[in-house]
């Protein structure tokens, strides 16, 4: 069984996030990672290949400046192969840009059994480019899936719901988003870790791929404005003695709470 | 611009419209006096949605199939008959989600989402996104021709009635799938709650990983029950496996908008914020003094949980 992970590459979230003040989209120069979000996509991927038995797990990004520290890390984790898509006409591209580069790189491996995503990205957090990416590829999809097997060749899955979940069968190939938290992602060993540094990584740009147009061009959409939130008026903060319940039942009180 | 056709895209729980769907058809009609609302099932529900504004309901029976490719599909072949919305409307949610980016494909159209506002001009037609946990805010217009597709956050606006009659109901099939209809749903779980809805209750008091373990949940519980609310979470203790996803409260999980939020043990992050900062007041209690969520507390308690919640659970016992 092959499976294809979208990796998306990202700033460090630990640091705090601005905004490029030429072109307002988020800052995303210096040192990317691998989003914690696709670590679960990977783990997920490397498990079910595992499971089947055969086959391999290979990797689809988008990002800047020739990056690839993010995919050497889900190489080290186990991953054979990638496809990094990194090209200065892409900047300012949409949702719907970035699923059609994506879904190009796809079938510029040759498809798989399975494509996975995550449910969101931690700095983009659109959540749409996944199930965008299975319209394009004609594929079935299962979104926010937090249990996935295959068994006898069908894809099963316990679909988060706002209020529980379903469980959906489905035909391979199919496409998932998966939520955080399926599986525990490995740490990269280091046997894994020197292994990634010779890995095949091929880099692409959106003309090899055919796509356009992309970027501001393709996007249906500009920033028109930027202004800052009104911010909350400071509160009263203090230390605990072993009496400042008091003060959250004096608090309550107040509001006629209780 | 003017929107002479909206659509909205509307669900049903237990029988009676969403309140993210009353509260987007409220905003509908004030852009436009053409507001259709599009419902995955039958249209037993035209006339509550009606009463909000929808003059016409697209009622679009799926099966077991899931919603996002069959409901996409349906509208596709709306358009492709020749009726062209200006904008589409959906909430910001799973079913909403995967509507919004089948259709977006199928109609190669942008699409906007964790939008909290909408505006129309001249110039076209704005939407609202917050973001770094709602401290700032980012206006992006749409460019080029329509259907527009956006997606809101709960809670981005009120719902109010405007007493309409009920809707007209045209049922819209589903056209064959082919390959991409394969998945299907074989059994529905759902999880069984008491007490106040999270996002409806009037007091929510939410634990975090500051807790220490699951079982310190429990307080959390207590306390909620104690003051008539409703017990929430923070993501963390979500994916720990602690507590359904159903009690997560955040970006990917709730928007609340009590009168009381009680953090306990939660350090305050970006995604946590935007599902909370809304409430009218807010108590944390952490034992970090630079957590962010003191931030936004109107009353802080730097402590540790477990010396200030029962003392708490025991005083408001006692009365
Ligand atoms: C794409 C994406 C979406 C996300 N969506 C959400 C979402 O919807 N909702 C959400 O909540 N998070 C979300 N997150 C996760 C978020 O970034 C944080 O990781 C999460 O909110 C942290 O949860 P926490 O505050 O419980 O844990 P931590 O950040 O670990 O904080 C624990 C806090 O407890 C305090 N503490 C520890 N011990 C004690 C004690 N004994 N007494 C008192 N205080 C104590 C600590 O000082 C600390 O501040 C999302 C993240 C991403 C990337
Ligand atoms: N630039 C990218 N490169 C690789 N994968 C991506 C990229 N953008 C989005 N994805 C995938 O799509 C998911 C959802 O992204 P988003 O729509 O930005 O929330 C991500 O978690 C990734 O799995």
């Amino acid at each position: 069984m092959n499976v294809i992970v979208c990796v998306k590459q990202i700033p460090d979230p630990a640091a705090p996030g601005a905004l490029d003040g030429a072109t307002n989209t988020l800052k995303r120069d210096g040192k990317l990672i691998l989003d914690d979000s696709d670590a679960y996509g990977v783990e997920m991927a490397l498990q079910l290949v595992d499971a089947a038995g055969g086959g391999e797990v290979s990797l689809v990004s988008m990002a800047p400046n020739g990056e690839t520290s993010g995919l050497r890390t889900a190489l080290a984790m186990g991953a054979a192969k990638g496809v990094l898509i990194s090209d200065p006409a892409l900047q300012g591209s949409d949702a719907l840009t970035t699923a059609k580069i994506l879904a190009a790189a796809v079938k510029r491996l040759g498809g798989a059994d399975l494509i996975i995503g995550a449910t969101e990205s931690s700095d983009g957090y659109t959540g749409t480019v996944p199930e965008q990416m299975a319209e394009l590829l004609g594929l079935p999809s299962v979104t926010f899936a937090k249990k996935v097997s295959v068994e006898g060749g069908t894809l099963k899955v316990n679909r988060q719901t706002e209020n529980g979940y379903d469980e959906v069968t489905c035909a391979l190939p199919a496409l998932i988003s998966v939520t955080a938290g399926v599986v525990e992602p490995r740490y990269p060993s280091f046997k894994g870790i020197m292994a990634a540094k010779s890995k095949p990584v091929e880099e692409v740009t959106a003309a090899d791929l055919g796509v356009t147009p992309v970027g501001w061009a393709g996007a249906g959409q500009k920033i028109s404005n930027v202004t800052q939130a009104e911010a909350r008026q400071a509160g009263e903060i203090i230390e605990d003695d072993g009496e400042t319940f008091g003060k959250i039942v004096g608090f309550l009180e107040n509001l006629k709470v209780i | 611009m003017a929107l002479n056709n909206i659509w909205v895209f509307a669900q049903v729980a237990n029988g009676a419209p969403t309140s993210a769907t009353l509260e987007l058809l409220t905003k509908a009609r004030s852009l436009s006096s053409n507001v259709t609302a599009i419902i995955g099932g039958d249209g037993a529900s035209a006339a509550a949605l009606g009463e909000f504004g929808a003059t016409k309901v697209y009622a679009i029976s799926h099966g077991a199939n899931l919603p996002g490719v069959a409901i996409a599909s349906a509208l596709k072949s709306v358009i492709d008959g020749g009726e062209t919305p200006d904008l589409i409307m959906f909430p910001q949610n799973y079913e909403g989600r995967d509507v919004m980016s089948r259709l977006s494909v199928k109609i190669d159209k942008t699409v906007i989402t964790n939008n909290i506002d909408i505006s129309d001009s001249g110039d076209g037609v704005t939407v609202t996104t917050p973001i770094f946990g709602g401290n700032t805010l980012v206006e992006t217009t749409f460019t080029g021709a329509g259907p527009y597709l956006a997606a809101f956050r709960p809670k981005s606006f009120a719902a109010e009635s405007a007493g309409g009659a009920a809707a007209a109901v045209t049922a819209i099939a589903v056209p064959d799938l082919g390959a991409t209809g394969s998945a299907t749903v074989t059994a529905v779980h759902v999880e069984e709650t008491t007490g106040p809805k999270l996002d409806e209750a009037n007091i929510v008091v939410a634990g975090g990983r500051g807790l220490g373990e699951a079982t310190s949940f429990a307080m959390v519980e207590e306390l909620a029950s104690l003051l008539k609310g409703a017990p929430g979470a923070s993501r963390a203790i979500v994916d720990a496996g602690w507590v359904p996803y159903s009690y997560q409260v955040g970006q990917t999980g709730k928007v609340v908008k009590p009168t009381i939020y009680i953090a306990v043990g939660i350090s305050g992050a970006t995604q946590h914020m935007v599902g909370m900062k809304g409430s009218k007041n807010i108590i944390a209690i952490n034992k970090d003094k630079e957590a962010p969520i003191f931030g936004v507390a109107d009353l802080g308690i730097v402590g540790d949980v477990h010396k200030v919640l029962p003392k708490l659970i025991e005083a408001l016992k006692g009365r």
